[in-house]
């Protein structure tokens, strides 16, 4: 059933009529996000400008019990923004206002809608940084990073991004308008709510305001790019960087199908002629930087690296983050549907996950394109195929659940960070267990005991 | 093998599936920076040809329309990734609506039949018109229309028409240029020039520095006085077998193989130009030659960047310049660097980077008739990034963007000088 005459009506009522779209056309381009492989139609779109534009929104929505899918930039990886059939989609990009750079507090407010790359942007024009930056953040808004508590490419030494969230604003399922958290170090009064919406996946409460925690930018910065003939000595590297006591900030990986994909998109000069590649980053105190530069790329060549590049300026180590920013889409030069994996080990297992998945793809006669946060022990092993081919997408279904188990085994998580969407949604319950189960699913009960929000995703 | 037949059912499904729905050429989309609406922007247009494929979704006017607000810049070719050929996908979505007749009106039919089956595609028909036109001109008519108060009775958009003709040159690049020019010094090379067709009309000045610069350069220099249109006018519009048969007379006029390489000064029209082998690739006939054409063409500051240009000794009086690119240069055939080195290459020119300078101007073909709101966004945007770099002059390597920014100084009354690097060259070397 097309969403109700009444609801569209309240809906352009509420937001004024250029903000709702309702046409074929329209929508269509809202019937997917960044996974591959799914599809729905929406009933409508509508853009709230204010917080208040969104509790009426989910007041109305909570009465008439129409389901709503919140959508920022629709990058996700799991499919939390992919619409329930004929549901309302709210989508946050025209909440797009910076509204406070406190620099006596190091704090940034943002919108929810604002693009990741503004905010870091704003921060670094203030002399401040702000680090959470995945490979989307050119265009991810801020509100779907906390929605997914989104890595990126400095994890490592500087978290993820609920380690930067000192508050938000939420409107909750029945319109009530809730904020939580402060601009103060420490605040323990109550239980911690921020970090219950922070990676809830629209399934709690809309997100309407962030509030952000900044960094003094580190004084100095190498960027550098290391090149191995074999991927287990790649993961040695890491492991000796780590043990000499050594945090970079960025310590990130390609495999050969990967390297050639970027290399044929960005033109950065990758060497084509490896089976691996690590792209490095210290920063912080200029003195600091140079003694762990040099001995990390001390530790490379110790590993047998065929190749070590120091990038000579910001210009040539801000291509080298774009380009390894791209690797996902650019793996889809080879193949027409890519789809990723998210499996995650801690560190120390992380040798023996890859050499696992690289068996798999082999048994299942899958092609794989791998990359991803070693220095996290997250990686994207990416099968390339076909979504029209039926029987090699089962044999891909197949791989998946032993990469799974594996990564369960070997103490780690299902997902690292792309969240769970519809696409973990199944085997959530093996990896979490019946406490967990039943606590979250009372949890979203209270919160949202008419299931508007979200309904179908993460759980029933 | 792709297909050249219009419709994107045909379309090789690869090219139709080649999106993997990432968003990152989002922010690079000026349709979709403006508005925040997904089907204003590549992943959702895309989105669309594709449902059309599918058979999910008929040919609509809403589809139609959504396909030239498309600007057609091609700055999501650059940004994508998962190299996406939104070129093609775009020339057959337009091609799709246009033979699906969902955008027919009276007024539309009457602009179409005029002016791309009629004015442009007879370059004698086309000249007959820029001679009218300029005789309009130089009688002083048009003053005189301008100030008997005439005009008022127009419609708004017509008079805004009229005060944006561009002024048509005294001379056209036959009456300026002979047919072969030889070379300045021992022959390195025999190329064939290309006039274009508003190049010709409005920048003819461009086409005698061209030849001039190239002539400088080593080149002896084939200039028929009888040129065609290239027919990206007619691809870009949905125009696919008007396209064809111009893309086979070029073939002919400048058989390909006797050249070294076949040089255009328009951005917009190399971006075409260089894709005649996909136009033609079913033509059993013409396919092959097709390929060698495509190899041959060049734009004129690649072809130099390639040969080595000779620096001119004298330059500029002294001067700041700033680089707009062509949307069809810079994202259409990723050229970048070339027009730079070649502006740095002229003394005493100071070259400052324009902010944004891939981004469109918003002339975009005809695109600043058909949709002058966005298209004076746009120019408005890019007008701001030019005051701020302090430039005098402003540099760009298409007539559209030329004339776009001309119309967008005197709009603004701001004293720019907008002129073709190649002019700057050529001034360079008389100086010298
Ligand atoms: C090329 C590419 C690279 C990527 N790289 C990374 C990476 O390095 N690290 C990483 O972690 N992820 C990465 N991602 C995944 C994705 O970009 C992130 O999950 C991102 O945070 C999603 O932001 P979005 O604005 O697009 O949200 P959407 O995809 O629109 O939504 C994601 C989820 O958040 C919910 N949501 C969105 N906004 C709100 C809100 N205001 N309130 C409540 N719920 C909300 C939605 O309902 C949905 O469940 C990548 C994706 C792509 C396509
Ligand atoms: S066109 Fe390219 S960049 Fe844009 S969404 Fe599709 S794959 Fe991603
Ligand atoms: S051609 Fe330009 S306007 Fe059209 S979708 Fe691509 S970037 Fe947007």
């Amino acid at each position: 059933m097309p969403t109700a005459e009444n609801t569209l009506l309240e809906l352009a009522r509420i937001t004024g009529g250029e903000n709702l779209l309702t046409s074929q056309e329209d929508l269509i381009p809202y019937s997917f996000d960044g996974t591959a492989a799914l599809q729905q139609m929406p009933g409508c779109v509508v853009f709230p400008k204010t917080t208040e534009h969104v509790a009426a929104i989910l007041r109305w929505s909570n009465q008439t019990k129409t389901p709503v899918v919140t959508r920022g930039s629709g990058t996700g990886l799991s499919g939390g923004s992919l619409p329930i059939k004929d549901c309302i989609v709210l989508c946050l990009v025209k909440m797009d206002q910076i509204l406070e750079l406190d620099r006596a507090n190091l704090t940034l407010l943002s919108e929810a809608g604002v693009v990741t790359q503004s905010i870091s942007d704003a921060a670094g024009a203030a002399g401040l940084f702000y680090p959470p930056d995945p490979g989307s953040m050119k265009i991810s808004t801020i509100g779907g990073n906390v929605a997914e508590n989104s890595g990126g490419l400095r994890g490592l030494k500087y978290g993820i991004t609920r380690n930067y969230v000192m508050g938000l604003e939420a409107v909750l399922p029945d319109g009530e308008i809730l904020w939580t958290g402060n601009k103060c170090v420490k605040d323990v009064a109550g239980y911690s709510l921020k970090d219950l919406f922070i990676g809830s996946e629209g399934t709690l409460g809309v997100i309407t305001k962030v509030l952000l925690r900044l960094l003094p930018k580190p004084a100095a910065k190498t960027t550098m790019v290391a090149t191995f003939s074999q991927m287990e000595r790649a993961a040695q590297t890491v492991s000796d960087i780590i043990a000499a006591r050594i945090i970079p900030c960025t310590l990130e990986f390609l495999d050969r199908t990967t390297i050639h994909c970027v290399e044929d998109f960005a033109k950065v000069g990758l060497p084509l002629d490896c089976e691996a590649l690590l792209l490095m980053e210290t920063d912080g105190h200029p003195a600091a930087v140079a003694d762990e530069a040099a001995r990390m790329e001390q530790i490379a060549r110790a590993n047998g690296a065929v190749e070590v590049r120091v990038a000579k300026d910001e210009a040539e180590a801000a291509a080298l983050a774009t380009a390894r920013r791209s690797a996902f889409s650019a793996l889809a030069r080879v193949a027409p549907t890519t789809i990723l994996e998210d499996a995650t080990v801690p560190r120390s297992e992380l040798a023996g996950m890859i050499r696992f998945v690289a068996a798999v793809a082999t048994k299942y006669r899958l092609r794989i394109g791998t990359f991803g946060h070693m220095g996290d022990g997250n990686l994207h092993p990416t099968f390339l195929t076909d979504e029209r081919n039926k029987e090699e997408m089962h044999r891909v279904e197949e791989a998946f659940k032993e990469i799974f188990d594996e990564a369960i085994r070997l103490g780690g998580t299902i997902t690292g960070e792309h969240g769970v969407g519809v696409a973990k949604k199944s085997i959530l319950p093996k990896f979490a267990g019946n406490a967990q189960m039943r606590v979250m699913r009372e949890l979203r009960r209270a919160l949202d005991p008419n299931g508007v929000l979200n309904p179908g995703k993460m759980f029933d | 093998m792709r297909s050249s037949s219009s419709h994107l059912k045909d379309l090789d499904y690869s090219v139709v599936q080649q999106c993997m729905h990432c968003g990152l050429c989002l922010p690079s989309c000026p349709t979709y920076v403006a508005t925040k609406v997904e089907r204003h922007s590549p992943r959702g247009r895309i989105a669309l040809m594709r449902a059309i494929a599918d058979e999910r979704l008929e040919v609509s006017r809403t589809f139609g329309e959504e396909m030239y607000f498309c600007l057609g810049c091609l700055a999501c070719m650059t940004a994508c990734p998962a190299g996406v050929n939104y070129a093609e996908l775009f020339e057959h979505a337009r091609a799709e609506a246009e033979a699906s007749g969902v955008l027919r009106s009276p007024r539309r039919n009457l602009i179409r039949a005029v002016a791309i089956h009629w004015l442009f595609s007879n370059m004698n028909r086309l000249q007959t018109v820029g001679r009218l036109l300029r005789l309009y001109q130089q009688l002083g008519l048009q003053d005189l229309v301008r100030r008997s108060g005439v005009l008022k009775l127009l419609p708004k958009r017509l008079r805004e028409l009229e005060a944006s003709t561009p002024e048509i040159q005294r001379y056209f690049s036959s009456e300026l240029i002979p047919t072969i020019t030889a070379p300045a010094g021992q022959k390195r090379y025999r190329v064939a020039m290309l006039t274009g067709c508003a190049q010709d009309l409005i920048f003819s000045d461009v086409n005698r520095d061209t030849v001039e610069v190239l002539a400088r350069n080593g080149c002896e220099v084939v200039t028929p006085a009888e040129q065609l249109c290239c027919g990206s006018l007619h691809a870009h519009n949905g125009e696919w077998n008007s396209a064809q048969e111009l893309a086979r007379k070029q073939i002919d006029r400048f058989p390909p193989e006797q050249f070294d390489a076949i040089i255009t000064n328009a951005g917009g029209c190399g971006s075409h130009l260089k894709h005649y082998h996909k136009l033609l690739a079913d033509d059993a006939v013409y396919a092959e030659r097709a390929k060698i054409w495509d190899q041959k063409v060049k734009d004129i500051h690649e072809w130099l960047d390639q040969i080595g240009l000779e620096p001119p000794g004298k330059g500029a009086p002294g001067g700041v310049v700033t680089y707009h690119e062509s949307c069809h240069l810079a994202h259409g055939q990723k050229i970048t660097a070339e027009p730079r080195r070649l502006l740095r290459a002229i003394p005493n020119l100071q070259l400052v980077e324009l902010p944004e300078s891939n981004w469109c101007c918003g002339s975009a073909g005809i695109y600043n008739l058909l949709q002058p709101e966005m298209a004076n966004d746009l120019l408005q945007r890019k007008l701001r990034h030019i005051r701020s770099t302090g430039a005098t002059v402003v540099a760009t390597g298409n007539p559209g963007c030329l004339l776009q920014l001309i119309n967008g100084a005197k709009q603004e009354g701001l004293p720019l000088r907008i002129v073709h690097p190649i002019t700057l060259l050529a001034e360079a070397y008389r100086r010298s």
